[in-house]
């Protein structure tokens, strides 16, 4: 059962990344995007992410929950020595969840849209940052249980190069990943051919920070080279996730929608398969060399069963129905 | 502000501001549901766009409802770590189902606010009726695991060890049933109360009267139904609480001195520093019937508890007074109304009563509000009852105090935007009502 555990947060955390990380994409484009067409993004990302934006949102309260109940002292650690950047991230949920039904959902379309636009958009930038910080923070190796003054123990933890540039990595990834699911969304070409540009800037700027993370882990002493180099799989994937960037340039240009999707999914995974594989089952390391590890935290027995079991017949449940929520919302209205 | 007080205040804060849209998140689907049923069988065009008309409202609710509930499952961990590390695996099971039944509730709901033209017209409704069942789980579910709180089961205590950890018997601990009982009643009473009167408000102003009657008899009917339950159920609530929490009951009644028998206190100013109580009611012998089904009984009064182990008796008192208090008249507002019903068939002309109903509107939250400073507040210095102690589970972060002041900023200026909404909403309704268009 802890495997079937373990399997249920991974997969969390990945549709996590990719569903949620979509979702703050869109807000993230909405930024980036020139006033004229400001309008116009809006509307095609309603229509796209409106019916499911609440179930994305889910996969995170899942991968809480799996933490507090199976893995207590992950969850701790994170809460308390990450407790800054949680916190701004949780603003950053509030206000963008809030803002995004807002401007939709206001009898009277007014001078409030302009605030409502505007806190949608900066709160879906510093969200993604934030998400991609704490995961950084988790991998840097700079969290210190046993400090003893304030910024050792509350700020240096997350505040750190290779944090700061996962953070930006992880918001260049999620626009990237909102402009490529939003392209299959348009109705006109015009549109089509903007998204297709906000794609493939994202790209170009995920690339940059992607090498902004390998200067900063070198300079913080994160040994990612040998978890994604002199490691098998990490090298397999980190490989394979820049085959498919050729192929994915190559669509793009053709505006193939569907593989596009699947494509921008897949070099997603991949990346989080190549940062997360060779350390595997450790979670959070920490500064002097200590880990957190999945396997030596994890709850009593009936715990781990109970919750195991939770989460199958949940799935059994929920799958069908979320499958076909997507299905349903996808079809074209004639 | 020190940082105990402060990671107090910001939980309570954050949970005070939840769950008021949980609980409309819970009972609104059940009136959409029935009015739109009510559409479905007779055709008639006013539930219809009573039920759009609602469910617009309801979307703003889900989504703050949604981000606070999201907010909670860390602040858990941000404020409260000592306690999670522990308790995080002894009574997480309600919290693992209560994941599920969020997510069959997100789905439905994007099923059903953008399914009105896409979906088969019975299947769209039964998504909301989905939405309304599983939030009444989650709330159910949650509500057992602060029962647990109050009622820990499920583990041994061994030397400061927490061994043979039973989940399912943590979470169907003694107090689940009573107080999850109590709390759906109390989710129906309030949000039916709330919009019933907001409703009567209209008729008053003679807006639509068709649209706005409609609305109100199905908001009413769930909430003089519930308000006339509740002081039932909290009596149930009572005689359980007297015997797993006495140095709760004692708070709650401001019973210094255990008596026997024991008389019920009505209103009274206590005075924590000389433990006594002034200016007060008396009815002898009420107390030891009401926590033990008999006039004669003996009950506990806080001079039976160590000291170091006395919750606030003020605040838990007054909060206490102001549930019953507004659950009286809350009930006493439900018998007439099935009385005026019962003669005259329509309430439209009896305006006196659609006024008490206006009156009504807040009642239901702040008795919610009261009842959970009640719960809270009485099992304290504990957060597990009787095995860990409150100030040993806050997390060692200094400077929470910034925390819940930006906190409370940001839940204020959340609800003023709320409300403003709420006020456009209702202003728009006659527009909405005269075209027949009104689709997003
Ligand atoms: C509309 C709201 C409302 C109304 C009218 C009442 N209550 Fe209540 N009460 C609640 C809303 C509430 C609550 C907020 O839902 C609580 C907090 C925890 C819980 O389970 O329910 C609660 C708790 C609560 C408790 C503590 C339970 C515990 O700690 O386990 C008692 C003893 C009562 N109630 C008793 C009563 C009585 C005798 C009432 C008589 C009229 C009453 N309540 C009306
Ligand atoms: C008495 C207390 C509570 C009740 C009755 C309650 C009930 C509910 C209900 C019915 C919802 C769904 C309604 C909606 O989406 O608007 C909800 C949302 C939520 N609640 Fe609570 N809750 C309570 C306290 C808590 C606590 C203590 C936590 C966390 C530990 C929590 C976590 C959540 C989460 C994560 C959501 C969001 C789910 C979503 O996205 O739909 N709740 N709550
Ligand atoms: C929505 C209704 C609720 C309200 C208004 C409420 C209110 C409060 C208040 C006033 C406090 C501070 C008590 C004090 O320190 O004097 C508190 C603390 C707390 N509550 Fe609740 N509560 C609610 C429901 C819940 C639920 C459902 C849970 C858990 C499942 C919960 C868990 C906690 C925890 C962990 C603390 C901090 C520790 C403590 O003070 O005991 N509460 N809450």
């Amino acid at each position: 059962m802890e495997q079937v555990v373990i399997a249920f947060l991974c997969l969390a955390i990945l549709l996590y990344f990719l569903l949620g990380g979509a979702d703050f994409g869109a807000g993230i484009i909405e930024l980036f995007t020139s006033t004229k067409n400001r309008s116009r993004t809006r509307q095609t990302m309603y229509h796209a992410i409106g019916p499911v934006w609440e179930a994305n949102h889910m996969w995170l309260i899942i991968a809480i929950v799996i933490l507090f109940v199976a893995f207590p002292r992950i969850y701790t650690t994170m809460s308390v020595h990450l407790h800054i950047p949680l916190a701004i991230m949780l603003i950053g949920i509030i206000a963008r969840g809030t803002a995004f039904v807002f401007r939709h959902y206001d009898a009277v379309k007014d001078d409030m849209q302009w605030l409502y636009n505007r806190i949608f958009r900066y709160s879906s930038f510093v969200t993604a940052l934030f998400l991609g910080i704490l995961a950084g923070s988790v991998l840097s190796g700079k969290i210190d249980p046993d400090a003893t003054n304030f910024a050792d123990a509350y700020i240096f933890g997350w505040l750190n190069w290779f944090s700061i540039a996962v953070g930006l990595f992880t918001t260049a990834l999620c626009g990237f990943l909102a402009a490529i699911y939003l392209i299959g969304e348009c109705k006109t070409d015009e549109d089509k051919k903007r998204f297709i540009k906000k794609a493939e800037y994202m790209n170009v700027a995920a690339v940059v920070f992607g090498a902004m993370v390998f200067f900063s882990a070198a300079m913080e002493d994160v040994p990612l080279m040998n978890w994604v180099v002199y490691n098998k799989v990490g090298l397999a994937a980190v490989t394979l996730a820049s085959l498919s960037l050729i192929l994915l340039w190559y669509l793009l240009l053709k505006g193939k929608t569907q593989i596009l999707r699947v494509l921008a999914g897949f070099q997603v995974t991949m990346i989080l398969v190549a940062i997360s594989y060779a350390h595997f089952p450790n979670f959070i390391r920490l500064k002097g060399g200590d880990v957190v590890s999945l396997y030596e935290t994890v709850a009593p027995e009936k715990t781990v069963l109970s919750l195991g079991w939770a989460l199958v017949l949940g799935s059994f449940l929920i799958l069908p129905f979320l499958g076909y929520l997507f299905y349903k919302f996808q079809q074209k209205e004639e | 502000m020190d940082d105990f007080l402060a990671a107090r205040s910001q939980m309570a804060l954050s949970l005070g501001f939840h769950i008021i849209y949980a609980c409309i998140g819970m009972v609104m689907p059940f009136f959409m549901a029935v009015s739109h049923y009510k559409w479905l069988k007779t055709n008639n065009e006013v539930y219809k766009h009573i039920t759009k008309a609602w469910s617009k409202g309801v979307a703003i609710f889900f989504a703050t409802g949604a981000v606070s509930g999201t907010m909670l499952s860390f602040e858990l961990g941000l404020l409260w770590p000592k306690f999670m590390e522990h308790a995080g695996p002894i009574f997480g099971m309600p919290f693992s189902l209560e994941g599920t039944a969020f997510f069959i509730e997100a789905i439905a709901l994007g099923f059903f606010l953008y399914g009105w033209e896409k979906l088969n017209k019975w299947f769209h409704w039964f998504t909301g009726v989905v939405v309304g069942v599983s939030g009444l789980a989650s709330g159910i579910l949650v509500v057992a695991a602060n029962a647990w709180m109050n009622s820990p089961a499920g583990f041994d205590y061994v030397n400061g060890q927490y061994i043979n950890i039973d989940p399912i018997k943590a979470m169907f601990n003694d107090a689940w049933f009573t107080q999850a009982l109590h709390m759906c009643l109390a989710a129906f009473t309030a949000t039916g109360f709330a919009v019933a009167g907001v409703h009567a408000l209209m008729l008053l102003k003679k807006q639509h009267n068709d649209f706005h009657y409609k609305s109100f008899k199905i908001a009413a009917t769930f909430a003089t139904v519930c308000a006339l339950l509740q002081p039932i159920s909290g009596d149930i609530s009572a005689k359980d609480v007297a015997q797993r929490q006495p140095a709760k009951l004692a708070a709650m009644e401001a019973l210094y001195k255990t008596e026997k028998p024991a008389p019920l206190l009505i209103g009274g100013i206590v005075d924590e520093k000389n433990k006594t109580v002034k200016n007060y009611i008396e009815i002898p012998g009420a107390l030891s019937f009401l926590a033990h089904g008999d006039f004669n009984a003996e009950v506990k009064g806080l001079d039976q508890i160590p000291e170091d182990e006395h919750p606030p008796v003020a605040i838990t008192h007054y909060a206490f007074q102001i549930m019953v208090g507004l659950g009286t008249v809350m009930m006493i507002i439900s018998l007439i109304y099935f009385f005026i019903l019962w003669r005259k068939r329509t309430i439209l002309n009896t305006k006196w009563l659609l006024k008490l109903f206006v009156f009504a509107i807040p009642l239901g939250y702040i008795a919610l509000e009261a009842g959970w400073v009640v719960t809270e507040v009485g099992r304290q210095p504990w957060i597990i009852n009787g095995i860990m102690r409150t100030i040993d589970a806050v997390t060692p972060m200094p400077g929470i105090a910034w925390s819940f002041y930006l906190f409370s900023a940001i839940y204020f200026s959340l609800s003023l935007i709320v409300i403003f909404l709420l006020y456009r909403q209702i202003k728009m309704v006659p527009i909405l009502y005269k075209s027949s268009n009104i689709d997003q």
